[in-house]
């Protein structure tokens, strides 16, 4: 197929819909408005329901719904909206039903403003609502991971019956890149043997899907198995199939000085490790593409070599933390930030980069 | 203006089409086999305000899409050219509409064009075309898109628009391009060397 030149927003809209995905409930909100302008009008065209909803609280609980009984199912919205769907997530991730959640991220805390940030990464990655739950979270950086990633998010959370968080921020969302966009997926309602609407039982035995579990000891049996199956996750992303696709390493074989970021920062700190590079600077870039399971493991390897580590976020330092666990006081940290729907140009990082390396 | 990339900020009232403006140079870009990339700014604005957007051409890779030092400002009114004027690169340009814009003293050290995109779009019979003169004049410019991608492209661009729509899409390209080589002709120094003030 040839390459087309696509929002962001709408990039995901239409990877849904070539997934599989036949079901969107949401709540309009700047700056991710596209994505359900988009799917309103695609989904009527593939037999699907786009249903905008009365609140954020009423479509996550559709979104449960519609996973329960077996759909590829997605919502999406901007920071504040997120909070609200917080209760639904955690019902979700309870009652172990896969769907697709988007999230593009605008300046916070409160209503904040509708300009871009990476200010709910502690949201995203410690759950978010109650109770002891994760959410695979992805963490696109162009176009076209916009669209890749949506898919592969279905299929994770198909695979590990776990929502998934698609982490994008209003740059993202609203910035045209040209995509290819992948084949279609006939996605099979009936093949998920646990879901309510699975019609192979023999002994038309009925499936249900549910977060509650009144006896103290089925619910501690239920929270283990929880963290068990995080537990798998989060190996196959460290060390086993996924680990490729968890984290982009750009030169940092002999970088002294290693930027990290994700998102759209990680694009501005390729630029910046480009102009280090041709001032002498041997800098390299690691970008977590997932960022839970968090890829740990490449901070350790390059914790040996570097010297030191800089992250940068549009935040006053979240993912700042995870490097720190993960450096685990091998090298020093250090961090910029830009808050309030700022994005940091390349020159005032190249400036923190040249106080870190040249401190005279 | 390197040969493998171009940095662009286009601006505008809301409503003038800068957006469109970008994306027709960013898709004729895409069609032309170059990596190219759009962000328009975005916020609480209304119809009268202003917009702009940022478009950059490459033949490599586009690592940052963002344009903090453009190599070329199309603006397409007065406030335009007072908020971008000053973050041109060196050697850079500013391309504005006349008709809005009166020549002022602006930097000496970035080539100026001046195109009466209005008035050009005017004596097309339709103002709305204004944007698209700017499309036809910066492609001759442009190393890396040209006049002919251009033409080449509009038909994807307004899919599902009438013929005499295309034809005056077209005849817009071609004034703004033809505005630019006349001028060469008539202000030769004026336009393509560093212009000194009035």
């Amino acid at each position: 197929m040839a390459k087309v030149l696509m929002k962001g927003n709408e990039a995901i809209g239409e990877a849904a819909v070539l997934a599989g995905c036949r079901y969107y409930f949401g709540y309009p909100i700047t700056p991710q408005s596209e994505l359900p302008a988009y799917l309103a009008k695609r989904l009527p065209e593939v037999d699907g329901v786009f249903v905008q909803a009365e609140s954020e609280v009423a479509a996550i609980n559709m979104v449960y719904g519609a996973g329960s009984a077996g759909a590829r199912v997605m919502t999406s919205s901007s920071s504040p909206g997120i909070s609200l769907k917080q209760e639904g997530i955690s019902y979700i991730a309870g009652a172990e039903v896969p769907c697709l959640i988007v999230n593009v991220m605008r300046g916070g805390p409160g209503l904040g403003n509708i300009a871009p940030a990476q200010s709910d990464y502690w949201q995203s990655t410690r759950g978010g609502g109650h109770g002891d739950y994760r959410t695979i979270v992805l963490a696109p950086n162009s176009v076209q991971e916009m669209a890749d990633m949506t898919i592969t998010g279905f299929d994770l959370s198909d695979r590990f019956r776990n929502p998934v968080l698609l982490l994008s921020d209003g740059v993202l969302g609203q910035m045209m890149e040209p995509v290819n966009l992948p084949e279609p997926n006939d996605y099979d309602i009936n093949s998920k043997k646990w879901a309510l609407g699975y019609r192979g039982n023999d002994k038309n035995e009925r499936n249900l899907c549910s977060s509650i579990f009144l006896d103290n000891d089925e619910l501690e049996e239920h929270n283990w198995h929880l963290y068990q199956k995080y537990q798998v996750i989060t190996d196959l992303f460290s060390k086993g199939e996924y680990k490729d696709f968890a984290v982009e390493e750009h030169l940092c074989d002999d970088a002294e000085i290693i930027l990290v970021g994700y998102g759209i920062i990680s694009r501005i700190l390729k630029t910046v490790v480009e102009k280090c590079r041709k001032r002498g600077i041997k800098a390299g870039l690691i970008r977590p593409k997932v960022l839970w399971p968090f890829p740990t493991a490449v901070f350790e390897r390059l914790a040996k070599t570097a010297s030191q580590f800089l992250v940068v976020e549009m935040s006053c330092g979240q993912m700042v933390e995870d490097v720190k666990l993960s450096v685990d006081g091998k090298k020093p940290v250090f961090f910029f930030g830009r808050t309030g729907g700022t994005v940091p140009s390349d020159f005032e990082i190249l400036n923190e980069v040249d106080k870190l390396v040249r401190p005279d | 203006m390197s040969s493998k990339v171009e940095r662009i900020i286009l601006a505008g009232f809301g409503g003038q089409g800068v957006l469109f403006l970008g994306k027709v140079i960013a898709e004729t870009g895409m069609h032309a086999g170059k990596n190219v990339s759009w962000i328009p700014s975005y916020g609480p604005e209304m119809r009268g305000g202003t917009a702009n957007c940022s478009v950059i051409l490459s033949e490599n890779e586009i690592a940052s899409p963002m344009v903090t030092v453009p190599d070329t400002v199309i603006a397409m009114n007065r406030p335009s050219v007072t908020k971008f004027n000053q973050k041109i690169k060196a050697g850079g340009m500013l391309m504005y509409n006349s008709s809005l814009i009166e020549r002022q003293e602006f930097r000496d050290d970035i080539r100026l064009v001046e195109i009466p995109a209005n008035e050009i779009a005017e004596e097309l019979g339709n103002p709305k075309v204004a944007n698209l003169v700017m499309a036809g004049a910066y492609s001759k410019f442009s190393k890396l898109i040209t006049f002919d991608d251009l033409v080449a492209c509009l038909p994807s661009l307004v899919k599902g628009a009438k013929k005499e729509m295309l034809d005056i899409n077209l005849a817009a390209f071609k004034k703004g391009f033809d505005y630019v080589e006349e001028k060469k002709y008539m202000f030769g120094r004026y336009v393509y060397s560093v212009f000194k003030g009035i």
